[in-house]
């Protein structure tokens, strides 16, 4: 397969890979880069397990053309934290349970940082619907609502 | 292997389409398709033209083939279209497909095509060239052409009705979408349907009988009982076309009387 040299900040390193013509930006990021925090999960933009941020934007890295993201910013769960120091969404994540099998797990954090850099303090309502593109068959959802407030700095009983 | 070859507008794309050729808009249908290798894809084209511009002119509004969902709810221009983008998809799909590429949205998916066909909008090409949007999309699957631009009259203040019907809370599919423009200020009416067909259609029958009544339970009894007249519903995996045609009538009741039954 022919394959086409690109360049893209990765959590703010600079990447530059060769991709196939075709192929989509999670495989790129898992295979070729090795960022393996964007899940394969349905490959048809339904489930959300391969959310990454493009230019500040929530995007399905599964149905992105990986030549398209030439010169523009990616963002990955492998880039939240701080060294050692966990973002707050991941620590919430971690003390709420907002986390079974895990695989839901990146997508849902990404969904949910790029609804908190653009709403700090969300209802309950608008962070179901930040999350309504992502599929979680473990939780249940509410431990993973109940986190991205208390990351928030809100308590898990903010209004609807 | 699957090839892409990618252009600077949209008019010297549109010269390398052909029967085995496919555009790439937001990448929301495509994308899908290469991913799980659909036959008949092997050769994609993009384009690098910015369209995303929405602006009035002229008693109507522009809407840049490639504006997204989001671009469209945060459009002051249109405005009267939010409610309708945000009944597609998630946060990310809002971010990425297009209003160009939902043209070409095969059923269940479409909804906002459907509130186009309502509003009886314009479609504009690459070749400068436009048409209704009825008659594009009664030959949509066999064109090769290249959308730049939907332009539409913005309907009067509260004559606009959109609704969309999905198992899935709070998104999901639909099961049909029902978009509906009332006789008002010399604006005709207009009852579309998505999922009840290969792509949305105009319920035609009911519209006639729309234009001659009042909006309450019992003025709209005969746009009801014609609702899924010249309707085509399919069977899915969310419904069969009896559901379909069972619960459309239902739910142009509820959407013309507000939510009431």
């Amino acid at each position: 397969m022919a394959r086409k040299p690109i360049s893209f900040t990765l959590n703010g390193n600079e990447v530059s890979v060769f991709v196939g013509e075709s192929a989509n930006l999670m495989e790129e990021l898992r295979r070729n880069v090795g960022d393996l925090t964007p899940k394969h999960g349905c490959g048809q933009g339904t489930c959300g397990a391969c959310t990454v941020m493009v230019d500040g934007e929530p995007q399905l890295s599964c149905i992105t053309l990986a030549q398209s993201v030439e010169g523009r910013s990616i963002e990955t769960v492998a880039g939240l934290s701080q060294g050692p120091v966990l973002h707050a969404l991941q620590q919430a994540f971690i003390d709420g349970f907002a986390a079974q099998c895990g695989f839901c797990t990146p997508g849902m954090l990404m969904a949910a940082k790029a609804l908190l850099d653009r709403n700090p303090r969300p209802s309950r309502d608008e962070v179901i619907e930040a999350i309504s593109g992502n599929i979680c068959r473990c939780t249940g959802y509410e431990p993973i609502v109940d986190a991205i407030l208390i990351a928030s700095g809100q308590s898990r009983e903010v209004r609807r | 292997m699957i090839t892409v070859e990618t252009f600077n507008t949209h008019r010297e794309a549109s010269s390398a389409l052909n029967d085995r050729t496919r555009f790439l808009a937001g990448g929301t249908l495509l994308m899908r398709d290469v991913n799980y290798a659909v036959p008949g894809i092997e050769h994609i084209v993009r384009s690098l033209e910015p369209l995303r511009t929405i602006r009035s002119e002229g008693g109507s509004v522009f809407i840049g083939a490639a504006a997204t969902m989001l671009d469209v709810i945060n459009a002051r221009e249109t405005a009267f279209l939010a409610p309708v983008a945000r009944a597609v998809g998630g946060p990310a799909i809002r971010n990425m497909a297009t209003v160009g590429g939902n043209l070409f949205a095969p059923s269940p998916f479409g909804d906002f095509t459907t509130a186009l066909l309502a509003l009886d909008a314009t479609i504009h090409f690459a070749d400068g060239r436009h048409e209704e949007i009825e008659t594009f999309l009664a030959q949509r699957d066999s064109g090769r052409r290249i959308v730049t631009a939907i332009s539409v009259v913005p309907p009067l203040s509260g004559s606009f009705l959109f609704s969309k019907i999905s198992r899935t809370k709070p998104k999901g599919p639909a099961i049909l979408s029902i978009a509906v423009r009332l006789p008002s200020g010399g604006q005709e009416a207009r009852v579309a349907f998505g999922a009840m067909g290969p792509t949305p259609l105009r319920a035609k029958a009911a519209e006639a009988a729309l234009s001659r009544t009042r909006i309450d339970e019992q003025g709209i009894a005969p746009v009801i009982a014609v609702a899924t007249e010249g309707l085509a519903p399919a069977d899915d995996a969310l419904a069969s076309q009896w559901y379909r045609r069972q619960v459309a009538p239902v739910h142009l009741k509820r959407l013309l009387l507000g939510g009431q039954r």
